[in-house]
C-alpha cells in the first residue's frame, strides 16, 4: 500500500499533471486506434483505475505498454487531459519498480552503447559513399552518457536489469 | 540561400537511404543548404519517453543546443524526430522551471538550452521557404493525376498544442504539397489514423492489424500509392505488406513512397539515383505512370 494516493504520485511528475481533470467521458477510447483493434487496451479505463488508486493493477499490467503514442486521445480530450503523457508517466513509474519490457531494455542498451535507438550497420555506413551520401557524423557518446548519469537513467536501468517482464 | 542543420535521426540512416537521398536531392535542387553537424544523437522519441521523460527532454534539448551553437534552425525528415525536438523546444521555451531543471542536467556537458532556434519538418521548409508557387514552377515531370493517399503519420500534426503544424482534424498543407506536383490527394477512410508502427516489437499482432486497416482503406479508395513522411510509417506499411501476406494471406501490392521521393521524381531526378531497391513493394507502376 502506498502512503500517498496513486493519483497524487502521478500528478506530481512531469507529464502526469492533468490526470485529475478526467471526467470519464471516453472520448479517448473512442478515438484510439488500438482500442478499436483490441480489447486489451482502453485508455479511459487505465485513467479510472489510476484515479481509484489501483496502483498495482495499472503498473504491473500489460495495458500501459499497448499505447501506440499517436496522441489522438490527447488531441480530442475535452478536459485537456494529456493522456499520452500520462501513459508515459505510468511507464516511467513501472520501470522504476523494475518492470521493464525486454524491448525497452534493448532500446536502453542501444542508447547507452551508441547514442542511437537503432544502431547503423557497418554495411549501410559503407554503402553511403556508393549512394553519394556524406559519411555519418560522430555521436559524442561520452556526453550522452554524462547526461544519462545526471538524470539517473543508468541507475534505473541497472536496477531493473535481470528482471523478467 | 537558407541553411538548416539536418537532423537525420536513427531510422533513416539505419534503414532508408531512399528517404535521405531524395530529401537531400530535392532540397538541393530547391536551393536549401543542409549542414551536417557533429554529435547529434537520438531525438528522444516515445520509446525513450516511456523509460524516462526527464532523460528524453535532456537528450532532445542537447541536440537543440548543438544547432543553437551553430546558429542554425533544425530541419528533420522523420516526423518522430520532428515531434520530439519541436515539442521539447516548445515546452522548454514556455516553462521556465522545467528549462532550469533541464539546463541543470545539461550543465554536466557544458550546454545550455536558450530556445533561440526553430525546429522544422521538411514539409515546413517546402511550404514556407520554397512556397507552393515556386514549387509548381520547378516541376519538370508532373505526377499526371496519380491517385495518392496522403499519410502524414501522427507526429507531424499531434500533439498540435506543441507542434502547431496544421489543423489536427482537417490538415491541408500536406495535401496541397502533393497536388502541386500534379497528383491527386484522394480521400480515404481514417486517413489521419495511426499506422500502429510503435507497437511493432511489443504487440506485433495489434500493430499489423492496424497497418492492414490503413492499406485496405487506401486500396478501397482507389489509391495508386501511399505517400509517407515518416520512416517508421514507411517500414510499417511497406515491409508490413509482406507480413500481411504471410499472416492474412492477402496481397495488396500498394506502393509506399516517401513524399521526398515523389518530389524528387517530379523535379526530374533520375530514379536510378534514388536507391529505390529499398522498397519491398516495387514502385514501377508509379514510375511508368509519371513517364520515367
Amino acid at each position: 500500500m502506498s502512503t500517498i494516493r496513486f493519483m497524487e504520485e502521478i500528478r506530481r511528475r512531469h507529464g502526469g499533471e492533468t490526470i485529475a481533470l478526467c471526467y470519464q467521458c471516453g472520448t479517448c477510447t473512442g478515438s484510439c486506434p488500438v482500442s478499436k483493434t483490441s480489447d486489451r487496451y482502453n485508455p479511459r479505463e487505465i485513467i479510472r483505475l489510476a484515479l481509484l488508486d489501483n496502483r498495482q493493477e495499472v503498473l504491473y499490467g500489460d495495458a500501459i505498454w499497448l499505447c501506440a503514442s499517436c496522441y489522438n486521445c490527447q488531441e480530442r480530450c475535452p478536459q485537456g487531459v494529456e493522456i499520452a503523457e500520462i501513459i508515459f508517466t505510468l511507464r516511467n513509474l513501472a520501470i522504476r519498480e523494475g518492470k521493464i519490457p525486454k524491448l525497452y531494455e534493448e532500446f536502453a542498451n542501444n542508447l547507452v552503447a551508441s547514442g542511437r535507438l537503432a544502431p547503423i550497420s557497418k554495411f549501410l555506413e559503407k554503402k553511403r559513399a556508393e549512394y553519394g551520401l556524406p559519411p555519418m557524423k560522430p555521436v559524442d557518446i561520452e556526453a550522452v552518457n554524462k547526461i544519462f548519469s545526471a538524470t539517473g537513467f543508468l541507475e534505473l536501468f541497472s536496477r531493473s536489469k535481470g528482471e523478467k517482464s | 540561400m537558407k541553411s538548416y542543420a539536418l537532423f537525420l535521426g536513427c531510422t533513416i540512416p539505419a534503414r532508408q537511404p531512399n528517404y535521405e537521398i531524395s530529401a537531400r536531392k530535392s532540397l538541393e535542387k530547391l536551393g536549401i543548404e543542409l549542414v551536417d553537424l557533429d554529435n547529434m544523437t537520438c531525438c528522444a522519441p516515445p520509446p525513450l519517453r516511456s523509460i524516462d521523460l526527464k532523460t528524453s527532454l535532456a537528450l532532445a534539448a542537447y541536440n537543440i543546443c548543438l544547432a543553437e551553437e551553430a546558429d542554425l534552425d533544425i530541419v528533420t525528415l522523420c516526423t518522430g524526430c520532428f515531434e520530439s525536438l519541436a515539442m521539447t523546444n516548445s515546452l522548454l521555451r514556455d516553462n521556465m522551471k522545467l528549462r532550469e531543471e533541464i539546463n541543470g542536467i545539461l550543465s554536466a556537458v557544458g550546454k545550455e538550452f536558450k530556445g533561440v532556434k526553430e525546429v522544422k519538418h521538411y514539409l515546413q521548409v517546402l511550404v514556407n521557404d520554397v512556397g507552393l508557387t515556386r514549387l509548381k514552377r520547378e516541376v519538370l515531370k508532373p505526377l499526371d493525376n496519380l491517385k495518392v493517399a496522403a499519410f502524414s503519420g501522427c507526429h507531424l500534426i499531434r500533439p498540435s498544442k506543441y507542434l502547431k503544424f496544421d489543423d489536427p482534424e482537417r490538415p491541408r498543407i500536406y495535401d496541397s504539397l502533393i497536388e502541386v506536383l500534379g497528383a491527386k490527394s484522394i480521400w480515404y477512410r481514417n486517413k489521419l489514423r495511426c499506422c500502429g508502427g510503435l507497437l511493432r516489437g511489443y504487440a506485433d499482432d495489434i500493430a499489423l492489424a492496424i497497418a492492414r486497416d490503413k492499406i485496405v482503406n487506401a486500396v478501397s479508395a482507389g489509391a495508386e500509392c501511399i505517400a509517407t513522411l515518416c520512416p517508421f510509417c514507411f517500414l510499417t506499411l511497406d515491409l508490413g505488406q509482406m507480413l500481411i501476406k504471410s499472416t492474412y494471406k492477402e496481397e495488396y501490392n500498394l506502393p509506399i513512397i516517401h513524399y521526398a521521393e515523389l518530389l524528387s521524381l517530379s523535379l526530374g531526378v533520375d530514379p536510378k539515383e534514388l536507391a529505390l531497391e529499398i522498397h519491398k513493394i516495387k514502385i514501377d507502376k508509379v514510375l511508368e505512370k509519371i513517364g520515367w
